[in-house]
């Protein structure tokens, strides 16, 4: 009886620890970069782009590259949300549960969401090649929207399968067809779920280094058309840190902090989103 | 007896297991009609046949006739959007839809085509108040329809399902899931409405049958065992089955 | 009575016409699984055919200027790197989702599931810089002198650690997915027969979800060998085999990722990095496919 209680108590304390060991070490990581990177942040890092012998520790900032991280997340989420919801509604809505279409699909989505981002970025930048197109915004949209598609779709699949299916049928009873349902009474049922994916998505797009590396290329100044090659947080992280000189490298832990911050707001955007009640959700 | 409804040789197979044995049965107009049997004996999956919501259940397979106002809703031909709108349904659960009262009742005028403000506003008024609830819903229409309580809730699908002007009424045990007096509401709309509406309802309460059907179906296991006039039904039933059921053996 | 209009025509026909093109959007992008593996195949056929499959795999020269290309250094860092990582994390992620779903209160619960989804969210350069600030000289410094070795500190052991925090949230979501799936009953028909709480969590729950949690390792272990730049910014980029993990590796992800764009003009490189990712992207399928079967099999065991 003893012993029983022993291994009780021994096994609860190891639960305890590795808890408050994984805690320890996300506020271990959070306060160091916040650290490290307040000590090099000042305001023309988030002001301006890069001037010239920026990249020898003179003046400027790392404008080009959040602006570029902005166009390239947002306009990814874009694409991604409006190819994924079709593809959710086909599953969700025009098929039927055990349709067979459907396990294919949500099959090949699952392997899609598996795939590194480093073969997304590889494979692109082939396809680049081969249709001659050079590193630009507008490959790094497509590319990092072909990686995030699988994340959105199925993150809103999963919530539409908590969606009561009388709720389905009152509204095609009322003589709805399924893309008016699909459209008026699903998605506004899981809106907020539907909004935390989008952000969730954003989020994953915006960190994204790997499949960017190849397709938008780099550049010091703000992008004005698609076809302008554009720098990224990450990229912009990713470089400076491999130089050698400190003032550069330091500006590295500054643009950590700036994307740190953007995807904590993005992380406590959402909990407020599904922590806020959806007044109309039956 | 006049009938729009006609239910010829139905067969319904879950799978393997089949749920409808044909089926054959004319649904008299403007009546109310109840289904009555024992649980799992088909009534819901009958209900569904009728607005063919029966599809869209897993591994369904549906054979026969079911003409309604003398076309067959399973002819490739027919537009199930039409044919819903025609068949309105009550389901055993309110479910109202995630939006306002105002925007539940004005879904489907919406969606026929019917957008001038004044108009929606003055549909609203007359389906809530057709099914009782305008009284107490008339200075909160914005509000979401998932606050109002459950029995609130059913009338509001009602006057929800009147509002797209259907031709018969499919309730399926619409009044299980309400408090007594909310019952006794949808009892007493369901017998104002068969003036303009046929009326199928299922029913797992006898003496609701009772107390407001003109027209009984008795099912038992897939089957339909008797049916015709309430009276006949109930106070003079044929087959031993149908004895045992009215007199509460089976139940 | 009120007049409604009559729309139902085009109202159907838009319905009919959504449901082609969510077809084909729905077709178009679930093929491109194909297209990514069939892609990639063609463009490493050049080094399959003139080195051969498994030469190129099994072989550790890798001397592009010299025309070989073996893979092996990369697939064993890349198994080293991945396997070491989830031998850190796995049973700390065990305990975790077992105390989670077990014994931890709401309020419990409610402070963790926050504080996860921030290191979920965290961009894996943002980790890789971390272990660059602190994993790195931490190695360097305190570890490898400790076990009287000499290390750069950019490492192996650098490396899984890393990625043994980024697969965390990954790996106790699954497992937590997993516990959840017992159902309550079977625990409280053990408690009744006087079993205590870790008992039950020993013979029932644990044993219940047994391909449930090989399914969430396997899982771990496909998101590990894709992970890049964390990984590439703490692990040296050496190509050799490492001996030991305070030695310097470089997995396939960041061989890649490092020379991939650039001299294009030697022969058969840019065919060799695609059958890089190739390699990548099919050990994900497999792992993918196999996690699946697993999870698959605990529902089937759950439900009879
Ligand atoms: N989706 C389904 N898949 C398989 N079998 C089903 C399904 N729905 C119903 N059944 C079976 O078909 C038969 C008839 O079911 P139905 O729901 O029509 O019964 P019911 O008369 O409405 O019962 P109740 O009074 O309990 O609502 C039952 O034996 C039931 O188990
Ligand atoms: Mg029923």
């Amino acid at each position: 009886m003893k012993r029983k209680v022993i291994e009780e108590k021994f096994f609860l304390v190891l639960m305890i620890i590795s808890a408050t060991l994984i805690v320890s070490i996300i506020v271990l990581i959070l306060t160091s970069i916040i650290i490290k990177g307040f000590s090099s942040f000042n305001l023309a890092m988030v002001s301006q782009t890069p001037k010239g012998g920026y990249y020898l520790g003179k003046e400027g900032g790392i404008l080009n590259a959040i602006i570029g991280s902005f166009y390239i997340a947002g306009g990814a989420t874009a694409l991604a949300t409006a190819l994924g919801i079709p593809v959710v509604m086909l599953m969700n809505v025009y098929l039927k549960a055990d349709s067979k279409v459907s396990a294919v699909l949500r099959l090949c989505f699952d392997v899609l969401w598996g795939v590194p981002s480093i073969v997304y970025g590889a494979f692109g930048f082939t396809l680049m090649i081969f249709f001659g197109l050079k590193a630009s915004l507008i490959a790094g949209i497509i590319v990092v929207s072909i990686l995030i598609l699988p994340i959105i779709i199925r993150a809103i699949d999963e919530i539409s399968q908590t969606i009561p299916e009388g709720l389905f049928h009152a509204s095609l009873s009322l003589g709805a067809t399924k893309l008016e349902t699909g459209f008026k009474v699903n998605a506004k049922q899981i809106l907020p779920g539907i909004l935390t994916a989008v952000l969730m998505a954003f989020g994953r797009a915006i960190g994204d280094a790997a499949s960017v590396l190849f397709t938008a290329g780099y550049s010091d100044s703000i992008p004005t058309s698609l076809t302008d090659s554009a720098a990224t947080l990450p990229l912009t992280i990713f470089f400076q840190l491999s130089s050698p000189i400190k003032e550069v490298q330091d500006r590295a832990f500054a643009a950590v902090l700036i994307l740190t911050i953007i995807v904590l707001c993005i992380s406590l955007l959402s909990r407020l989103l599904t922590n806020r009640h959806n007044k109309y959700k039956i | 007896m006049e009938s729009n409804i006609k239910v010829r040789n139905l067969n319904v197979f879950y799978g393997a297991t089949q749920a409808l044995k044909n089926i054959n049965l004319d649904i008299p107009n403007k009546q109310i009609t109840a289904i009555i049997g024992p649980s799992g004996c088909g009534k819901t999956t009958l209900l569904k046949c009728l607005n063919r919501l029966i599809e869209s259940t897993d591994e369904v397979n549906v054979t026969g006739q079911v003409y309604v106002d003398g076309e067959d809703i399973y002819s490739p031909k027919t537009e199930v959007t039409h044919l819903r709108k025609k068949m309105g349904l009550l389901s055993q659960k309110p479910y109202p839809l995630p939006m306002s009262i105002f925007d539940n009742v004005a879904y489907g005028p919406r969606l026929h085509g019917t957008t001038k403000k004044n108009e929606l506003k003055s549909i609203v008024e007359f389906y809530l108040k057709e099914a009782n609830l305008w009284d107490e819903v008339k200075d909160r229409l914005s509000s979401p329809a998932s606050k109002l309580s459950i029995g609130q809730q059913q009338r509001l699908c009602l006057a929800r399902g009147l509002a797209v002007q259907p031709l018969v009424i499919l309730g399926d045990e619409p009044t299980s899931a309400l408090d007594p007096q909310s019952s006794a509401y949808i009892e007493q709309m369901f017998l104002k409405l068969k003036a303009d509406y046929s009326i199928i309802l299922v029913t797992h309460i006898l003496r609701q049958a009772k107390r407001i059907a003109d027209y009984i179906v008795y099912m038992y296991d897939g089957e339909i065992i008797e049916h015709g006039e309430a009276s006949d039904v109930l106070n003079h039933p044929k087959h031993p089955k149908t004895i045992e059921y009215v007199s509460g053996v089976i139940s | 009575m009120f007049k409604l209009g009559t729309s139902l025509r085009s109202r159907v026909r838009t319905n009919n016409l959504a449901y082609y093109l969510f077809y084909l959007i729905g077709a178009i992008s679930a093929s491109l699984v194909l297209v990514i593996g069939i892609g990639l195949l063609i463009k490493s056929y050049p080094i399959i055919e003139s080195h051969g499959f498994f030469n190129s795999i099994f072989s550790i020269d890798w001397y592009p200027l010299k025309s070989k290309f073996g893979l092996l250094p990369f697939l064993v860092s890349s198994c080293y790197v991945s396997l070491l990582a989830l031998i850190i994390s796995v049973p700390v992620c065990l305990l975790t989702a077992i105390y989670l779903i077990e014994y931890a209160s709401k309020k419990v619960l409610n402070l963790f599931f926050p504080i996860i989804d921030i290191l979920a969210g965290l961009p894996s350069v943002i980790l890789g810089v971390w272990g660059v600030i602190i994993i790195v000289p931490f190695i360097r410094d305190y570890l490898a002198p400790f076990f009287g070795v000499h290390s750069t500190g950019y490492s192996i052991l650098a490396g899984s650690i890393v990625l043994s925090i980024m697969l965390v949230p990954n790996i106790i979501l699954v497992f937590i997915e997993i516990l959840k799936t017992i159902p309550q009953e079977l625990r409280e028909a053990s408690l009744s027969l006087g079993a205590t709480r870790w008992e039950t969590i020993k013979f029932v729950v644990l044993r219940k979800s047994i391909p449930g949690i090989i399914a969430g390792i396997i899982l771990g272990l496909s998101r590990a060998f894709g992970e890049t730049l964390a990984v590439l910014m703490v692990v040296g980029n050496v190509v050799q085999i490492p001996k030991s993990v305070f030695d310097p590796g470089y997995p396939l992800p960041a061989l890649i990722a490092n020379n991939y764009g650039e001299m294009l003009s030697i022969p058969l490189y840019d065919s060799a990095l695609m059958f890089s990712a190739l390699v990548l992207f099919a050990v994900v399928l497999f792992f993918n496919l196999v996690s699946k079967l697993f999870l698959n099999r605990l529902i089937k065991y759950l439900k009879y």
